[in-house]
């Protein structure tokens, strides 16, 4: 039976990792993140994995790549400039095709920002943000129960593709306390597929992990396409509010969904037509989303962000075939009723005729 | 005299230049770990730079790390896979320069693998570049009129970086002349002893001479090695010692 808890976001993510059956951990202290790793630096002992405070995020996330490499469901985590830090190792696990999970608790700004909640590194998140020509799966709770349910996805998603998974987190989320389901606890075999290293007798062929393409040769460029296109095909996830008859839809991920979900109730409450998508996966983006929304005059997003980072998204999914309007700050997490003052003025704007 | 290749070693490939140390150091990890009836078990770890050939002729489940976090990766795997006994097999850029923090805090917190640094006094991989374990003078292609050690500093002494650290073994061999070869053995057995009995951090830096790089023949290499390295970085063991 599941237990119901309070928990704290953070906690609960972490708690939700090591009943998905991980058993390694190494991290580095960054607010708003720290709990997490507070919290593994005990809990991780009561269920006989390993845990380790890293030097740096460097180390840490290459202490990652090396337990995949024998086979764990390993974990990192950071926060802002410390996610940036992770960069170097995300691109060697995709590389290497090494699954992991590396969570990003968000803060705003670039540089030091600051360690309020925020919504500014979907680009460095869903973009690949180290070297080279890769992407990563990016699943964004919105609540703590989320940061458990998709935790335990994050390390199933992995493992079937072979593929770090990123999670898009947030202050707001991590810090609040909210009630849990935890998942149940399952057991993780190092040895459930064949690739992880383990030891060779002389009369068996040796494991190495390295460089995909070292191995691969020519054949590589095919499987990655394959590998990308299944994943965009396969993997898109989102939650459709009131869509259909919608004719502004707001677009919004993580804690700033909530709000829209209460905007486009409150919104309703006045006749306006108006719906929510909120990716679950940011990438692959919820392309299929927006096919239903066929009578969207105009789509608005709300993020803690100043440059409006998913606005190309919905852009390139409709086709630029309507306006995309941006709401949101990165001092606040937008009121429900400021964002409903918003919704009207956009509402009137493309009733005139539009952007 | 057996002059026989470890069964571990497959010949498949072979990337060294010719007077190069890595391959000998390559055949010692192997002949320890069979004469310790640890090669079914062993796992390595190897960076990205000139050491990462061993993939190829080890025979051995093996990792390919980034440069500089081949022994936080190795780490990493043996926390993951501990009743395998994990080697990190690196160089003097990887362990001295981009993995310095990497390189101390293993130290620091006397992580549980087996480090085998192979320094040449120079960046190998990428043609010769001046490393922080070159000599004053040196002259590389990133320090073409020799190495100013007021700019850049003396070479890195790890055995004076880990005095303070409580780890089982540290030693420095060289792999040029047969009776250093046969020290440099003893020094990687000793170091897999310890790591088989969980002792903590086994470090052994091995000097190599590099004569593409350092621009001499094999013979001066050697010479080179024996006279002017050895100077800087002395030959011995410098924690947990004996090794017999």
């Amino acid at each position: 039976m599941s237990e119901r808890v309070l928990m704290k976001g953070n906690e609960a993510l972490a708690e939700a990792a090591l009943r998905a059956g991980c058993r390694f951990f190494a991290g580095y202290p960054i607010t708003p993140q720290t709990e997490i790793l507070e919290y593994l630096s005990w809990r991780m002992d009561e269920v006989g994995g390993s845990y380790t405070q890293a030097e740096s995020e460097l180390a840490a996330v290459n202490m990652v790549y090396g337990a995949s490499s024998g086979g764990a469901r390993a974990l990192t985590t950071s926060s802002g400039p410390g996610f940036s830090l992770k960069q170097e190792g995300i691109s060697y696990l995709c590389g290497a095709d090494l699954p992991a999970v590396i969570v990003n608790v968000m803060r705003i700004g670039s540089g030091l920002g600051n360690i309020f909640q925020g919504q500014g590194d979907y680009w460095q998140m869903t973009r690949g943000g180290g070297h080279g020509d890769y992407r990563t799966i990016v699943l964004a709770p919105n609540s703590a129960q989320e940061n458990a349910d998709l935790m335990v996805l994050a390390f199933d998603l992995a493992e079937k593709y072979r593929h770090p998974v990123l999670i898009a987190s947030d202050a707001a989320i991590g810090q609040s306390i909210e009630a849990v389901e935890l998942p149940e606890f399952r057991d993780h075999d190092l040895n459930k597929y064949d690739w992880p290293v383990r030891g060779a007798k002389a009369d068996e062929p040796i494991r190495t992990v390295k460089n995909v393409f070292y191995s691969m040769g020519d054949a590589y460029e095919d499987y990655l396409r394959d590998k990308y296109a299944q994943i965009e095909a396969e993997e898109q996830r989102w939650e459709s509010i009131q869509v259909e008859d919608a004719e502004l839809v707001l677009v919004a991920f993580g804690i700033s969904s909530r709000v829209c979900e209460e905007a486009v109730e409150g919104a309703r409450a006045k006749g306006l037509k108006v719906g929510l998508i909120r990716p679950i996966t940011l990438w692959p983006f919820p392309v299929k989303a927006f096919e239903k929304a066929v009578n969207a005059k105009a789509f608005l997003t709300n993020e803690m962000n100043l440059l409006g980072q998913t606005m190309d998204d919905i852009r390139l999914a409709t086709g630029c075939r309507v306006p995309v309007y941006h709401s949101g700050s990165i001092f606040a997490i937008t009121d429900t009723n400021d964002l409903i003052v918003r919704i009207e003025e956009v509402m009137e704007e493309v009733k005139g005729g539009g952007q | 005299m057996k002059l026989k290749a470890p069964d571990r070693i497959t010949f498949s490939h072979f990337g060294f230049c010719p007077g190069c140390g890595h391959g000998v150091a390559g055949r010692l990890i192997a002949e320890v770990a069979e004469e310790m009836g640890v090669a079914d078990k062993l796992l390595t770890a190897v960076d990205v730079a000139c050491g990462s050939m061993h993939m190829n002729d080890w025979h051995f489940d093996t990792v390919m790390a980034a440069h500089g976090r081949t022994l936080v990766t190795a780490i990493g795997l043996k926390k993951t896979r501990r009743d395998n006994p994990v080697l990190a097999y690196y160089g003097d850029g990887a362990a001295y320069a981009i993995g310095m923090a990497e390189t101390m805090h293993a130290g620091l917190r006397n992580e549980n693998v087996i480090a085998i640094v192979v320094n040449n006094a120079i960046f190998g991989m990428t043609g010769g570049q001046m490393a922080p374990t070159s000599l004053p003078g040196q002259k590389t292609t990133s320090s073409p009129l020799g190495k100013d050690a007021v700019r850049f500093g003396q070479p890195f002494k790890v055995e004076e970086a880990f005095s303070g650290f409580d780890i089982p073994y540290l030693a420095r061999g060289a792999l040029v002349g047969a009776a250093n070869v046969n020290r440099a053995k003893k020094m990687i057995k000793k170091a897999f002893e310890k790591h088989l009995d969980n002792q903590g951090l086994c470090y052994v830096e091995l000097l190599s001479p590099c004569p593409t790089n350092w621009n001499l023949e094999p013979l001066d290499s050697k010479r080179f090695l024996l006279e002017e390295m050895t100077k800087h970085f002395p030959l011995g063991e410098f924690k947990g010692g004996d090794a017999k």
